[in-house]
């Protein structure tokens, strides 16, 4: 040590300090980058609720309308599939829809439905979100002898009643999801809101 | 020409005493010394940077023509193929370029396998060499949305929720890396950003490292022996030749046999039965439905086949993934002094041939619909390539019966643990035929070293042959 200099202390602030400094100063940089990653304002405010009119939906159809850029399906279901529906419930994961978060108050019964006959569900498997393929059949050969209709993701084999509940044993966790949605008419519904949030 | 020969040689001592370009063409190219034993599996490394370099260029030609923009994107797609002069070429190139890429990358992973490539002291080019394998993926990923078609768009759709598995954080992350909510205008825009620019550039840096690494220790070989080992008087080792011209022309003849396959394909199959180009991809991308039947493309299936192999989402993540990353640790699991499979024993020899065959027939059910009985193979074939790497630990030194019954019976307790949790009413037959898999596997792996002498290595030479 001469003239007093510390050497370890000069140490210190030239190699622990600066290293610091620009840690945390490239720490802040590296903000804009990664938030610009986040949705933007216009992608936040897309997303406004969509009206669906299905007169013309025959019983044992569905049709899809887009909400959010995902595919909703309407299905009329028969008074076959209504009965079926109940015989099921020994094979799927979640038969009484416990999981709050796959669908609003209003649709936890046993059709998962406001009105029975009609089923309304965002058509995005709660596995890795492919839209699964809708097939009203009963035991096609391919799906085999206990098929009472349903819902099959062609991408990983998670399949679904006509309810949307979830079978046990496939990929996908959950019942698909019910959007908040409610009734203009008997045939008329929009969906994204939901006499709550009205 | 005397005159131009000094000039030139003035010319290049200017350069040198400025930028070592001599010190650089002799370090890598006519002063290295790579053994003189090379076989056929030698020449995919050279062939995955010609591949780089078709990649690169086609690529750059296409970003002149191509939108990435959701509403134009298909669209301009089928102008490069229809309207652009030459532009059905140079797509079907780089189309095939990704398909060919892959081949001679997953061939040129083998060969290091074959002959202990990774071992040390080469543990680092292995592992720069997973990370060019990683990159690659991402890009061959990235890639396949631009051309927005209904594959493009639902398989992107099930790879970013991948991230969306991971507890917690999951939802926020897919959300984060698609910039919307779903698969949109944002996604395919920064896909494009890296692909043509970020992930090009690592994956070059990446090669460079590899390269620089492995002329510092120094090329393995088909005998797995160190030619540094043994040394002339004047340094150079006695089973090495220069690298250039022995080498590049050896390549040569590598390149145009290669190109004549790619050629071939590129004019007459660039479809590939629609294992290159998948068909769905000719129809635009739909959000509203998903094509009937969805398969990654090829060079993803094996991989893809383990994550359908689980039920838990977040579990298939990992295992997806896990079969990637356990490839890095290769160098630290296979410890076998002994480099090369010609001097490894018959039961080695057969380990490695059952794995390549289980992961093609990973590959072919990840391409085939999610059937019952194809399910199950895919489980049990999963349940094997996992169990592979453990027994190449295994079969790294002599063990004793107690270690090898120890380990049948802990793999196969293991699995039949997850059989009876998985198991329902009517499943039993299948998940019992399927046990045998890994059970027959396992059982000829731990035990066949106990009751034959199939496990009996052979002696190294000490300086490589042929």
């Amino acid at each position: 040590m001469t003239d007093g200099v510390d050497n370890g202390k000069r140490r210190f602030l030239t190699i622990a300090a600066t290293t610091g400094v620009a840690a945390v100063g490239a720490g802040f940089a590296a903000v804009p980058f990664i938030a610009s990653w986040n949705p933007s304002a216009r992608a936040k405010a897309a997303g406004a609720p969509v009206e669906a009119d299905f007169s013309k939906l025959q019983l044992g159809q569905m049709m899809r309308v887009e909400w959010r850029g995902k595919p909703v399906w309407i299905t009329h279901r028969t008074e076959q599939n209504l009965k079926d529906l109940p015989t099921l419930d020994d094979s799927l994961r979640d038969p009484t829809s416990s999981v709050e978060s796959q669908q609003p108050p209003y649709a936890k019964n046993a059709t998962r439905a406001i009105k029975p006959e009609y089923s309304i569900m965002v058509g995005i498997c709660t596995h890795l979100g492919c839209s699964p393929t809708y097939r009203p059949e009963i035991a096609p050969d391919d799906l085999g002898k206990s098929w009472r209709g349903g819902f099959f993701c062609p991408c990983h084999g998670s399949r679904f009643d006509l309810a949307g509940r979830v079978y046990k044993n496939v990929p996908a966790p959950k019942n698909l999801v019910v959007p908040p949605h409610m009734y203009l008419s008997e045939t008329h519904v929009i969906i994204g809101v939901d006499e709550g949030a009205a | 020409m005397e005159m131009l020969m000094t000039m030139l040689k003035s010319f290049m001592g200017w350069v040198d005493a400025r930028f070592p370009a001599t010190k650089l063409w002799e370090e890598h190219l006519s002063k290295y010394y790579a053994p003189k034993n090379f076989n056929f599996w030698y020449f995919f490394g050279s062939l995955a940077l010609l591949v780089l370099v078709i990649q690169v260029v086609t690529g750059i030609f296409l970003t002149m023509h191509y939108k990435p923009d959701a509403t134009l994107a298909f669209a301009s797609v089928e102008y490069i193929m229809r309207d652009v002069n030459w532009g059905w070429l140079i797509r079907y190139m780089h189309s095939t370029g990704a398909s060919a890429f892959f081949i001679v990358v997953y061939m040129h992973m083998f060969r290091g396998l074959m002959y202990g490539s990774f071992k040390k002291p080469r543990e680092l080019i292995w592992l720069f060499g997973m990370f060019i394998f990683l990159a690659l993926m991402a890009e061959a990923f990235m890639g396949y949305l631009l051309p927005w078609g209904q594959m493009s768009y639902w398989g992107a759709q099930v790879i970013v929720n991948l991230f969306g598995a991971i507890p917690f954080v999951g939802d926020d992350l897919s959300v984060w890396i698609r910039g919307d909510y779903v698969i949109s205008d944002a996604t395919l825009n920064r896909f494009f950003a890296f692909h043509v620019a970020a992930v090009p550039m690592v994956i070059i840096g990446l090669v460079v490292a590899h390269i620089i690494a492995l002329h510092e220790v120094g090329s393995n070989n088909p005998d797995g022996i160190e030619i540094k080992k043994n040394k002339g008087a004047d340094g150079i080792p006695l089973d090495g030749i220069p690298f250039h011209p022995y080498y590049t022309v050896k390549d040569i003849v590598g390149v145009v046999v290669f190109l004549m396959f790619f050629a071939a394909i590129m004019f007459f199959g660039p479809e590939m039965g629609g294992y290159f180009l998948e068909h769905a991809n000719f129809v635009p991308a739909n959000p509203l439905q998903t094509p009937a039947h969805i398969a990654p493309v090829w060079y993803f299936t094996p991989f893809y086949t383990m994550l359908r192999a689980v039920p838990d989402p977040f579990l298939g993540v990992v295992a997806m993934g896990g079969g990637v990353v356990v490839l890095a640790f290769l160098p630290w699991l296979d410890n076998n002094p002994i480099k090369s499979i010609r001097y490894r024993s018959a039961l080695h020899k057969l380990n490695l041939m059952f794995f390549v065959a289980v992961f093609l027939f990973l590959g072919y059910l990840g391409v085939k619909a999610p059937e019952p009985v194809l399910s199950e193979l895919g489980l049990r074939f999963s349940e094997v390539y996992f169990v592979f790497f453990y027994v190449l630990w295994f079969h790294s030194k002599t063990r004793d019966a107690k270690f090898s019954f120890m380990s049948l019976i802990g793999w196969m307790g293991l699995f039949s643990l997850n059989d009876f949790a998985r198991h329902v009413e009517g499943s039993g037959d299948l998940i019992m035929m399927g046990w045998l898999i890994p059970g027959i596997y396992l059982t000829v792996m731990f035990l066949a070293p106990l009751y034959s002498n199939l496990n009996a290595e052979k002696a190294v030479p000490e300086r490589v042959t042929g």
